[in-house]
């Protein structure tokens, strides 16, 4: 068979369902296999939305999501995508087409040199320069991507490797010296652990992404129960334990609730679990919980210590760890502890000023009261964090978001992939009219393939994060943040794509807009006009200690 | 404080650029970097030598070894055996040319080639003693001078795998 059926059958022996891309010269001899195969293609409108389309898919499932692109330009708009991937720690293939070997180096027409750019950005990248090795390399990308710290792998796929005859041969076993990813965690170290959680006064845990990616939220709510220790996540860790769950405290960091942010400051041990401590999680690293001892638990060795000192790591898979963990700790409450978390529950919860204006908080707030069962995307900025903030997340893999690299335009290309993994939800898009106007092409998708996602804009006409940064601290002075479209109507643009558009202006109008938006049968857009100079609080100031956290009037 | 870093890696295409392109991208200096075959076929052993703190020197050895090209790494500073190869192309005259070949009889330096005005002389040993040959081959007018970069060898019975 060809090089180009080889690889469609090793993606069908992957036993992938689904394919987010766009054909081009070099690689249309794989989607001339597509065409036979029982695979479903999503043709996007850009490179970079396949990319966060088989993001926000493996997100959502946990299996390999996997995209397509053509080589030069269709090869380097993945890229965004793939790093946004990597940050994040998510299991993508992304295939690119490649000029013929012949060429490879001459400067050729729709040429770029894909895996020399995304060397720094992918778990591992190949370029297949003998046909023969299309079943071993498919196989061991696959692996590679969604075993021990998951992460994007690229093939290059030179054109006349797909146009070559080979035998096809799928190996059942990978063979990587150089591979061997750490399960099961050090007996000792876990006991270790165990005496220093129960002597502690003021524990702490703190989940990150680890803990989703490991499918270890049930082990991770047991322990918490049976300690009992209150639970922060980070961004990424939402989802790991229920919001509604009473030992829940949100996400910690630069918004972060205050009560969070007092709790992991004050605490004497903190129990991390898959959290890499990125500087949006401890604000300033040197005065983050002065007091505590460290537990870390994760599977990737390198961030074992990276950020901050670590007095006990363990270094492997939080599910197998935590379930070790669970049958040493011995239950026993804390009460001085509990009664000051709860005070500061009760002193400072996450508030908005109710004016009678259109607050996106409102809108977050009625956006779960409606569909707590959705699954969320968000875009990047003012809209992710009042949607980390207000949409309580029940479980893992509901709560999709940019954490690590922060793209602008990944919520509604990753809304998708997660519409076509689970067509039966509801799946919603918190956006801001900044970033979605970064992946807006992608109505057409939508509308193209039925996918009906629900896209909510929080339109203030302004880049709003920056914005804020430039009212708190650059004296008022809004350079370039202004997107001045009064004009433009989300409304009529998702019309012009063959969408549902609605505009709601105010309160009294969000409930029977999203009440009518969850049935109609087809992508909707809803272009929520809110005040326009609303800000996220509370913040912690960048460069700021994480008790150091600023809040409005209200 | 310098270290040196020993990293068994597969013989693959792009393995050289994956290890320098960690070492530019987080910030880690390489002062030398030597590659070659090893006993084993497909697999070359790079010798990198660093330098920064003890955190910087376990983030270096940690991030190495999740290339999935590289096999094993390890820190061969303490212990261990280090040596240096260097060419240098010194100006020598009939008259001093005498001279030169009795500094490098003590260094047990090679004359690897003999020219009207110049020669070639062969040095191995650890960067100190290549350091101070080149040093005292000044005096006549070095050419050119090619170093390998380190490499090194932990003493005793056990292997790097």
């Amino acid at each position: 068979m060809r090089g180009a059926d080889a690889i469609v059958k090793a993606l069908e022996m992957e036993g992938v369902k689904h394919i987010f891309g766009i054909p081009g010269g070099a690689i249309i001899e794989v989607y001339d296999a597509l065409f036979d195969s029982g695979i479903k293609h999503i043709l996007t409108r850009h490179e970079q939305a396949a990319v966060h389309a088989a993001d926000g898919y493996a997100r959502a499932t946990g299996r390999v999501g996997v995209a397509f692109a053509t080589s030069g330009p269709g090869a380097t708009n993945t890229v965004t995508g793939i790093a946004t991937a990597y940050m994040d720690s998510s299991p993508v293939v992304v295939m690119t087409g490649q000029v013929a070997r012949a060429l490879i180096g001459n400067d050729a027409f729709q040429e770029a040199d894909i895996t020399g750019i995304t060397m720094p950005v992918t778990k591992h990248n190949y370029l297949v320069t003998d046909e023969s090795e299309i079943p071993r390399i498919v196989r061991e990308a696959f692996h590679i991507a969604g075993t021990g710290r998951p992460g994007p792998v690229l093939i290059d796929l030179p054109k006349d490797v797909t146009t070559a005859e080979i035998e096809f041969d799928y190996p059942e076993k990978v063979n990587l010296p150089g591979y061997k990813p750490k399960y099961s965690g050090h007996p000792r170290q876990i006991k270790r652990a165990a005496e220093l959680i129960m002597k502690a006064e003021r524990p702490v845990i703190l989940a990150g992404g680890g803990v989703i990616l490991s499918n270890a939220s049930e082990e991770l709510t047991k322990l918490a129960e049976s300690i009992p220790a209150y639970v922060a996540t980070s961004l990424m860790g939402k989802g790991a334990i229920s919001e509604t769950h009473p030992l829940s405290l949100g996400f910690v960091g630069m918004h972060g609730a205050k009560y969070a942010n007092y709790a992991v400051q004050e605490s004497d041990l903190i129990i991390a679990v898959g959290i890499r401590f990125s500087d949006r999680t401890t604000g300033r690293v040197s005065d983050f919980a002065p007091d505590a001892r460290i537990i870390q638990i994760d599977i990737d060795p390198a961030e074992i210590g990276k950020n901050v000192g670590v007095e006990i790591p363990i270094v492997g898979d939080a599910k197998l760890i935590l379930g070790e963990l669970i049958r040493h700790i011995n239950y026993r409450r804390r009460k001085e502890w509990e009664e000051r978390i709860e005070g500061w529950k009760r002193d400072y919860p996450l508030r908005f000023r109710d004016d009678g204006g259109l607050k996106p908080q409102y809108i977050i707030q009625k956006i779960w009261e409606t569909q707590p069962d959705a699954i969320v995307t968000t875009e990047v900025g003012q809209n992710q964090m009042w949607a980390a903030q207000y949409f309580k997340v029940k479980r893992p893999r509901q709560f999709i978001t940019s954490g690590g690299l922060g793209t602008m335009g990944f919520g509604f290309p990753a809304a998708m992939g997660v519409k076509t993994a689970f067509p039966e939800k509801q799946v919603v898009d918190i956006a801001g009219d900044g970033s979605f106007l970064m992946n807006i092409q992608e109505l057409a998708t939508c509308v193209d393939f039925g996918i009906n996602v629900r896209v909510m804009v929080l339109n203030n006409m302004f880049l709003g994060m920056v914005r804020q940064w430039q009212e708190l601290f650059y004296d008022e002075r809004y350079s370039a943040t202004c997107l001045k479209c009064k004009e433009m109507s989300f409304e009529k643009i998702a019309e012009g794509f063959g969408a549902v558009g609605m505009t709601v202006e105010k309160p009294s109008e969000v409930e029977d807009a999203l009440k009518e938006a969850f049935e109609i049968d087809a992508p909707v857009v809803i272009d929520f006009r809110v005040d326009r100079l609303e800000n996220v609080y509370p913040m912690v100031p960048a460069g700021a200690a994480l008790h150091e956290i600023i809040d409005e009037e209200v | 404080m310098r270290h040196t870093i020993a990293a068994l890696v597969e013989d693959k295409p792009g393995v050289l650029a994956r290890v320098a392109g960690l070492f530019r991208r987080r910030g880690f200096n390489i002062e030398s970097l030597a590659v070659g075959v090893t006993e084993k076929e497909g697999i070359s052993r790079m010798t990198i030598v660093v330098s920064g703190d003890d955190r910087t020197i376990e983030q270096v050895t940690k991030q190495l070894n999740k290339l999935i090209d590289v096999v094993k790494v390890s820190d061969v500073s303490a212990n261990s055996v280090d040596r240096e190869l260097a060419l240098i192309k010194v100006s020598a005259s009939p008259q001093n040319r005498a001279e030169i070949i009795e500094i490098a009889n003590i260094f047990r330096a090679r004359i690897v080639d003999v020219a009207r005005d110049s020669m070639i002389i062969e040095v191995t040993g650890d960067e100190d003693k290549i350091g101070a040959f080149i040093d005292l081959m000044r005096q006549y007018g070095i050419k050119e001078v090619a170093r390998t970069g380190k490499i090194a060898m932990q003493r005793g019975a056990r292997s790097l795998e």
